[in-house]
């Protein structure tokens, strides 16, 4: 009976287990158990190791249905709609994998914390929307018995593009869709610009628009701290290691034209501790690669992009780590309290910061500009000669100013066409990215957390359709370019 | 008017002993001829009497009444609920007035409610005082009332913060 239990339970093609499932407590696991009791009797007698005394707290646990790799807003997002849709409560484990849990790397305590839907593709206006919605009500939605109630510090100022001449029209036709998802965008003229912010020179700006609701700037790091209690208060575990190797098996099937495609499926995923050799494998259903800038590295793990390139299995996850700099300066005749986060035909971008005539902002930096991304070291020659010119040209009020601090911060930038990539691999069959999404990835995080998680559990997007940001895109050649990106 | 009814039927039957006194004043009361010296005489009396004090004030009141009457909103007079909480039928006759103030003080209204609000194109005076949901969402909404708005009351609501006070600016 020993011999025919053993291998039962190791056998991988036989291991079907669904996210619907639920495992332990009252349905009878008999071949599990009882592989578990007789390994435990085995390590007893003489002879063996004794495991049973050594401490495995800190292990991320042995099974679990999904396992999120990252742990920054997207990733705690996905694993908090995967908790609130599911159908029954306990009815699927998360465990959410963070390499770092200080977060010292991580895009979403680093960022500048903006919220805009001033964007050109429909998707993201809608995603944008419903993740403001989601900010409005967030003592509803991450309400935690006997906890105080999140301050995400929202400022409700509201973004202002300024478009030169040749920019104009695509800024028009993109207010149209805007308004159209139900945006409140207004459009002002360079007269107009002039009468309400007094300050602004608009010198080489043809229009500009403002948005009057739902825009603005929060606090990430609440955001992040309120998404973490609430799902360790649903029951996701969470882990700090390393994701170091995906054990996986491979299906050669054929499609309807007779082609043969191998079909890849995660089995094990392992979890190395941190400063040590010591790893658990973590038998998974399904892996989100919620990773940020690191996600190409996740993926290759997986073994997406392993073929000749220009086929399916050749694409690979075209998201790279891009260093920004922050810079926080103190200009005391600077702009009044009713600035806006203000983005320069440049690309300059500057908001206010608190009461005291503080302000931060930056630039993104060209192609040939691109810092070295290999640590998170701030440039201040690059303020000097990159971004104060254009400050003080658009606001003649920053000619004398004084940089007090900085930072730098990761995009996890794709290079394709710099929008996020959301859903299954077609490939990895049950690999799911949330990555990607280029510096707008904190203001789009609810809602990309509830199209991953509807992706996961119903199979496909259900209130905002994002199928035009699937893997798919890559191999097919199909860019979605957004036209402002900060 | 039902007080100053009542207060007139308490005060009747302590007038029986004085039926000469009521004619006397009812002429008193009426303006003309020599005003000032029929009010010292009324006057005199409300000091000693408290039923003449009373007739007073019930004849004032239709007075006031009579002029409120005729200008009926030019002073500002607010519709409001009754003891009940209801309002008068009357109000379904102002459909086409446009509403100039609205006093919405620890109102429950939170920040889908303000879509009725901001309909009213020709607001000016909106008071939100002591409000519990009214927060900084809320005030960035408002900038839509900036032609007509002028004067706008948020004190005693706890959750608005120097960040949703910055977006007023909207409202010159």
């Amino acid at each position: 009976m020993i011999r025919r239990v053993l291998p039962h339970g190791m056998g991988r093609g036989l291991l079907t287990r669904r996210p619907g499932t639920r495992r332990g407590g009252f349905s009878l696991d008999w071949d599990g158990k009882v592989s578990e009791i007789k390994k435990k009797i085995k390590s007893i007698l003489p002879g063996r190791s004794c495991d049973l005394l050594q401490d495995t707290s800190h292990l991320p646990p042995e099974h679990s249905d999904v396992v999120i790799v990252g742990g920054g807003v997207l990733g705690l997002s996905v694993a908090y709609w995967l908790k609130k849709l599911e159908s029954r409560r306990g009815a699927i484990r998360v465990l959410v994998v963070e390499r770092d849990h200080t977060y010292s790397q991580a895009s979403t305590g680093l960022s500048v914390g903006g919220i805009c839907q001033q964007f050109s593709l429909p998707e993201n206006i809608q995603l944008s929307l419903f993740s403001a919605s989601f900010l409005r009500n967030i003592n509803e939605y991450l309400a935690v018995v006997d906890a105080p109630p999140l301050d995400l510090r929202f400022n409700p100022s509201g973004y202002l593009l300024l478009a030169s001449e040749k920019d104009a029209a695509a800024m028009e036709s993109n207010v149209k869709v805007q308004r159209w998802e139900g945006a409140k965008v207004s459009l002002m003229s360079p007269d107009q610009l002039r009468n309400k912010f007094p300050w602004i020179n608009t010198e080489g700006v043809a229009l500009a628009s403002y948005g009057m609701e739902d825009e603005g700037w929060f606090d990430p790091w609440c955001l992040l701290q309120g998404l973490r209690r609430k799902v360790q208060s649903l029951g996701v575990l969470f882990c700090q290691g390393e994701v170091t190797r995906f054990v996986s098996s491979s299906q050669r099937m054929l499609t309807t034209d007779d082609k043969a495609v191998v079909l890849k499926r995660i089995h094990e995923v392992h979890v190395k501790m941190d400063r040590s050799l010591e790893y658990q494998p973590v038998e998974c259903a399904i892996v989100i690669n919620a990773a940020g800038a690191w996600s190409a590295q996740i993926a290759a793990l997986a073994g997406v992009g392993e073929g000749p390139p220009g086929t399916l299995q050749g694409t690979k996850l075209p998201v790279e780590p891009r260093k920004r700099y922050v810079y926080v300066w103190h200009c005391p005749q600077g702009p009044g309290l009713e600035t806006p986060l203000v983005a320069d035909t440049s690309g300059a971008y500057f908001r206010r910061e608190g009461l005291g005539s503080n302000y931060l902002g930056g630039r993104s930096p060209t192609e040939q500009e691109e810092p070295d991304p290999a640590n998170l070291e701030v440039d201040h020659d690059f303020f000097q000669d990159k971004v104060w010119p254009h400050l003080a040209l658009r606001v003649p009020a920053f000619e004398t100013l004084k940089v007090q601090s900085a930072w730098a911060g990761y995009y996890d930038y794709n290079t394709f066409d710099q929008n996020g990539v959301v859903g299954p691999h077609p490939l990895v069959v049950n690999m799911y990215f949330a990555t990607g999404f280029s510096g707008h990835g904190l203001q789009q995080a609810p809602g990309i957390g509830r199209a991953v998680a509807e992706m996961v559990l119903k199979g496909r997007f259900q209130t905002i359709d994002l199928s035009p940001f699937l893997f798919t895109r890559f191999y097919l050649g199909e860019k979605i370019q957004e036209n402002n990106i900060i | 008017m039902a007080a100053p009814w009542a207060s007139l039927r308490l005060v009747a039957p302590m007038w029986n002993g004085r039926i000469r006194g009521i004619h006397r004043l009812g002429a008193a009361v009426a303006p003309e001829g020599n005003q000032k010296k029929k009010r010292t005489i009324l006057q005199f009396l409300t000091n000693y009497f408290y039923d003449v004090e009373a007739l007073r004030d019930y004849l004032l009141q239709r007075e006031m009444y009579k002029v409120h009457e005729k200008n009926r909103f030019r002073d500002k007079e607010w519709i409001r609920p009754d003891k009940y909480g209801h309002f008068s039928q009357e109000f379904w006759n102002f459909c086409e007035v446009p509403v100039e103030a609205v006093d919405a003080g620890d109102c429950d209204i939170n920040y889908e409610g303000l879509d009725n609000l901001l309909r009213l194109k020709e607001l000016q005076s909106l008071s939100l005082q002591r409000c519990c949901h009214v927060d900084d969402w809320c005030l960035s909404r408002l900038y839509p009332l900036a032609d007509s708005l002028q004067e706008l009351s948020l004190a005693g609501c706890p959750r608005i913060s120097e960040r949703g006070l910055a977006c007023l600016h909207h409202l010159q």
